[in-house]
């Protein structure tokens, strides 16, 4: 068993999570084996919900595999897919099946994803959501009806510390922290100076959530421009463009993995941050060497 | 107004292939400053069809009519006689508009000739962009005048998303403003800005409860 993400996040000096995508299909070997290679690795997995408005297996589908297989699942959970009715029946059956750790996230835009013609919802926002699930946690549904059964979701958020202006997305953190979330994980950050500045942000507001610095591992030049340019919330500096640039033919995904782990070790020794989610989409079966090389395993 | 684009011909022609003596129909308010159905488009439309209906040997009766607007029934009734001369109408009013028409027409068919778009405003000559969207709560007191409910992509009530780009931009277009930094510009301006600190619930979708229907106060 798991030790529960709650529990981690109140006792470990620095907390690791890492994504796993679900499948694209319903043949479910792929997740089951990076489940098998990083559930004891890692103190949580993050699932994502159709991540960048990719239709997929479900996140609930694979952090219900995450619980079989004997992981800590993170249910991810966008507000770009269902209503509210949808989202709360979803988190009940989440909660049933011992699936109790959330981050609420708002979600991609519909026109980035693979079903571009399909009708986005955002009924809720990021900040309704979580006060949603308080709600929930207080033993009612949103429309006020008593809810039979015990429900304690541990709630997180996410916040994108490299924002260009920031001041607007520092207020929506500020309101996402009055909601009261127990966690960030942060989007993917490249310069840890902002990270910096972000943590101090939160500390003034709240000393007790935890913040998990956001690192999404980049292989190569071409690839960080076409991240800059299409995935939303990536800002990934010309430094370190240029130092993937120069690296030999061949050599970029152990290029990526030393960048990611020269930074999760900055994170960690000047205790930037209270750990570190890494997102390294389509190459989860790398989370390991990332780990090993930033001293985690 | 209502912001309207006209549609692309070939869909135009596919629906009004069976028909032999059609009418144009215009409409001298929205779509007539949209530069999408008024008087001047509805020419263009019918020089259009005559000259593609000409190169397929398939002669068609083009008769052209504007009303001020189409979304009344008075008003519409003015062109009662050139729509009992014609098989079909196609109009270039708003969806409105077709509606009304059809409605007081019941025994022709009438076709748009338009795509309605929005609630908007010219932002210069030949741009219009959507400002409004009709959602029967206006929330435009809490947001300097800015609204998000169609200003921002997602339709966000507490801040931006995530995905802003550099410099302020959309998520998903870099032409377009993240209507939650135009707010928090405008707020700030206005010393204001605890207005966007606020926590705001959920929208309720039930403000306008669809078909939406106004009875007047009794004065």
């Amino acid at each position: 068993m798991a030790t529960p993400f709650r529990k981690i996040l109140k006792t470990k000096d620095f907390v690791v999570t890492a994504e796993a995508a679900p499948v694209k299909g319903s043949n479910v070997s792929k997740a089951i084996e990076h489940i098998e290679l990083l559930k004891d690795k890692v103190d949580g997995l993050n699932v994502t919900d159709n991540q960048s408005s990719v239709m997929r297996y479900p996140s609930l589908g694979v952090c219900l595999l995450v619980k079989e297989h004997g992981g800590e699942p993170v249910l991810q959970v966008t507000c770009r897919d269902r209503n509210r009715l949808a989202i709360q029946a979803d988190l009940l059956f989440a909660y049933s099946r011992g699936v109790d750790n959330v981050l609420c996230l708002t979600g991609d835009s519909i026109d980035v994803g693979d079903h571009k013609e399909a009708k986005q919802v955002f009924d809720l926002d990021s900040v309704q959501l979580i006060h949603l699930i308080h709600t929930l946690n207080s033993g009612q549904d949103m429309a006020g009806n008593e809810l039979d059964g015990n429900i304690d979701f541990c709630i997180g958020t996410t916040a994108t510390p490299s924002a260009d202006p920031l001041e607007p997305q520092l207020i929506k953190v500020e309101k996402k922290l009055a909601a009261g979330v127990e966690f960030i994980q942060t989007q993917a950050v490249y310069e840890l100076d902002e990270l910096k500045r972000f943590v101090e942000f939160v500390r003034k507001i709240d000393d007790k959530v935890k913040i998990l610095g956001g690192i999404v591992p980049v292989i190569g030049a071409k690839m960080a421009a076409y991240m800059n340019d299409n995935v939303p919330g990536v800002f990934i500096p010309q430094h370190l463009i240029d130092e993937l640039a120069q690296t030999p033919k061949g050599t970029g995904v152990a290029k990526g993995i030393e960048i990611a782990a020269r930074m999760i070790r900055q994170m960690r020794e000047e205790k930037i941050c209270d750990g570190v989610h890494i997102m390294f989409i389509g190459r989860e079966e790398k989370v390991p060497d990332i780990l090993e090389a930033a001293g985690l395993l | 107004m209502i912001i309207a684009e006209r549609k692309p011909m070939d869909e135009i022609k596919r629906m009004l292939a069976p028909y032999k003596k059609v009418l144009v129909a215009g409409c001298g308010t929205c779509v007539t400053v949209c530069w999408a159905g008024g008087e001047k488009e509805v020419a263009i439309l019918a020089s259009q069809l005559r000259l593609a209906r000409s190169a397929e040997h398939n002669e068609i009766s083009i008769f052209e009519a504007s009303v001020e607007r189409q979304c009344e029934r008075e008003m519409v009734a003015e062109i009662k006689d050139k729509v009992t001369e014609v098989e079909a109408v196609i109009s270039l009013a708003c969806g409105a508009g077709v509606q009304t028409m059809s409605e007081m027409f019941e025994d022709k068919p009438v076709f748009p000739g338009v795509n309605t778009t929005f609630i908007g405003m010219p932002e210069k000559e030949g741009l219009w962009v959507e400002m409004c969207g009709a959602c029967g709560d206006c929330f435009l007191d809490r947001t300097g005048g800015i609204c998000p409910i169609v200003r921002c992509a997602k339709g966000l009530l507490n801040g931006p998303c995530g995905g802003t780009r550099k410099g302020g931009k959309c998520e998903i277009d870099p032409d377009k403003d993240c209507a939650w930094v135009l707010i928090y510009r405008r707020l700030e301006k206005q010393g204001r800005l605890d207005l966007m600190r606020n926590y705001y619930a959920p929208k309720n979708y039930r403000a306008v409860k669809r078909p939406g229907r106004i009875q007047a106060a009794k004065a």
